[in-house]
């Protein structure tokens, strides 16, 4: 086999070269960093769907949560099924057709320019730009009528955008139910917004008061507006509490689901 | 240098600790000390980086030209890193939520370079390996300590088990806020590092000055 002889010949040849040589160092570089660059992409790709079930499972699972309906014993696809998506154009406050369900959440975080809206004002601190169509889920009761929304929202708090969902009832002003998917908030102190007592303090308050006047807010006493409107701070969190107090604002208000439930409380969904 | 087997593992541990002797990994000890199954996953991550680094990098050792040797130990140990990172995305999801950015910060553990540079590229890679493993079980057990004094006196808990049922919870143990916030590592690390020394005197470090009396005139 002289091929194999002149192979080892060379590789020989190679190992015995001075360390230090123009040459050696060379392909060593190169040789090194191809073959980590297969590793590493050969890890990235073959674990990547399993990965995507795992997120995509645990946004279902917040989802279902979130809407009161999650139960640990039905698998969460199965009971994902229920849930009823629908694309919504967030400037008009109607659903569009124009995007595949299926393909729609890879598109919405790519950034893609057609569907990026810029902002003028940003207090969510979304980074001045935030997309122009959602993905939200309607959750309908036995006769058909709606029962729930689930909105994604998100927003800065101290460290980190806050991703979450919150659901409404079927007036779009009586909130059901908050809760944060994804933040990197301090434990214990901005992580509490994780905490069950603190999110159960949302369940049954209003977005707007009888004017339409947006009065929900996360404030460390009583608003003017009165109790029904007003959610207790995290204590040790101020920050983390005002850029949910923010983003919750933003979202509830014109630039965010605005036109969208105004559409809901007349009944035009 | 007669590293026996067993010295090298258990060395690190008090005697040679990567933490509280040398004083390398703080900044990662600091971040991820504040719930115990995170520090405990990070100590894993970090143990296994280390010692599967060690072990290619001193496989390669001889191989290595000195002018580019720290560029082929950090892309040997990125790529591990990157793997670790991909399969707790993977199999391990909850965690890796929490862990987000410190996985990727393993590649700047000091530990994993100083083991790479200090004994991988003169040893060969059993011993290595083990070395890795030893330096990253010394890491990890400070990394424990500190977890157990930050999660049970800050939020009442150990592995996400309520024993201090806290205020917040409707109980009676008024939680440390100071516990969770990454300068509080500091404070237990370096009362640890007193604490060790204090066992062990041979640990002080020598001053690199001396204070000269100055004669009366």
């Amino acid at each position: 086999m002289p091929d194999a002889n002149e192979n080892k010949g060379l590789i020989r040849r190679f190992l015995d070269m001075p360390n230090d040589s123009v040459v050696k160092t060379v392909t060593v570089a190169v040789a090194l960093c191809l073959v980590a660059s297969m590793v590493v992409s050969a890890a990235a790709v073959s674990l990547r769907p399993v990965q995507q079930a795992n997120s995509l499972r645990d946004k279902q699972t917040n989802v279902l949560e979130v809407a009161g309906v999650y139960d640990p014993n039905v698998p969460v696809a199965e009971a994902f099924e229920s849930m009823e998506p629908h694309v919504l154009d967030l400037a008009t406050g109607e659903f569009t057709d124009e995007f595949d369900i299926e393909t729609f959440d890879q598109l919405a975080t790519s950034n893609d320019p057609a569907i990026v809206r810029a902002l003028d004002e940003d207090p969510a601190g979304l980074g001045g730009h935030m997309q122009a169509f959602r993905m939200i889920y309607i959750l309908r009761a036995d006769d058909g009528s709606i029962d729930k929304v689930i909105l994604p929202i998100e927003g800065y708090g101290l460290w980190s955008t806050l991703y979450g969902f919150i659901a409404l009832e079927e007036n779009g002003n009586d909130i059901y139910g908050l809760q944060f998917y994804q933040h990197g908030e301090t434990p214990g102190l901005g992580a509490e917004v994780d905490n069950p007592r603190w999110k159960a303090l949302w369940n049954g308050k209003k977005l707007r008061d009888e004017d339409g006047t947006l009065q929900i807010t996360v404030a460390k006493s009583v608003p003017a507006a009165g109790l029904e409107y007003y959610i207790d701070a995290l204590a040790g969190a101020t920050l983390t509490s005002r850029g949910v107090d923010n983003l919750v604002r933003f979202w509830m208000g014109e630039d965010g689901y605005g036109p969208f439930l105004e559409r809901l409380k007349a009944g035009e969904i | 240098m007669a590293h026996t087997r067993k010295s090298q593992l258990v060395d690190p541990l008090i005697d040679n600790n990567p933490i509280t002797l040398q004083v390398l990994g703080i900044c990662s000890a600091l971040a991820v000390t504040s719930s115990l199954k995170v520090a405990l996953v990070m100590a894993i991550a970090v143990t296994l980086v280390t010692a599967f680094s060690s072990m290619f990098i001193s496989m390669l050792r001889n191989q290595i030209p000195g002018s580019i040797r720290i560029i082929v130990q950090m892309v040997i140990i990125a790529s591990l890193v990157i793997l670790v990172d991909q399969v707790l995305k993977a199999y391990a999801y909850e965690i890796s939520k929490t862990l987000s950015v410190f996985v990727g910060l393993i590649i700047t553990n000091c530990i994993v370079m100083g083991r790479a540079e200090a004994f991988a590229m003169s040893n060969p890679p059993v011993a290595s390996f083990i070395d890795g493993i030893g330096n990253g079980m010394g890491y990890g057990l400070i990394l424990m300590t500190v977890g157990v004094i930050r999660e049970l006196f800050g939020s009442g808990s150990l592995f996400g088990i309520t024993l201090l049922e806290t205020v917040n919870n409707g109980g009676w143990y008024v939680p440390n806020g100071l516990l969770l916030l990454p300068p509080s590592a500091f404070f237990v690390i370096g009362l640890l590092i007193w604490a060790i020394r204090t066992w062990k005197p041979k640990q002080v470090e020598e001053r690199e000055y001396k204070i000269q009396s100055v004669e009366a005139h």
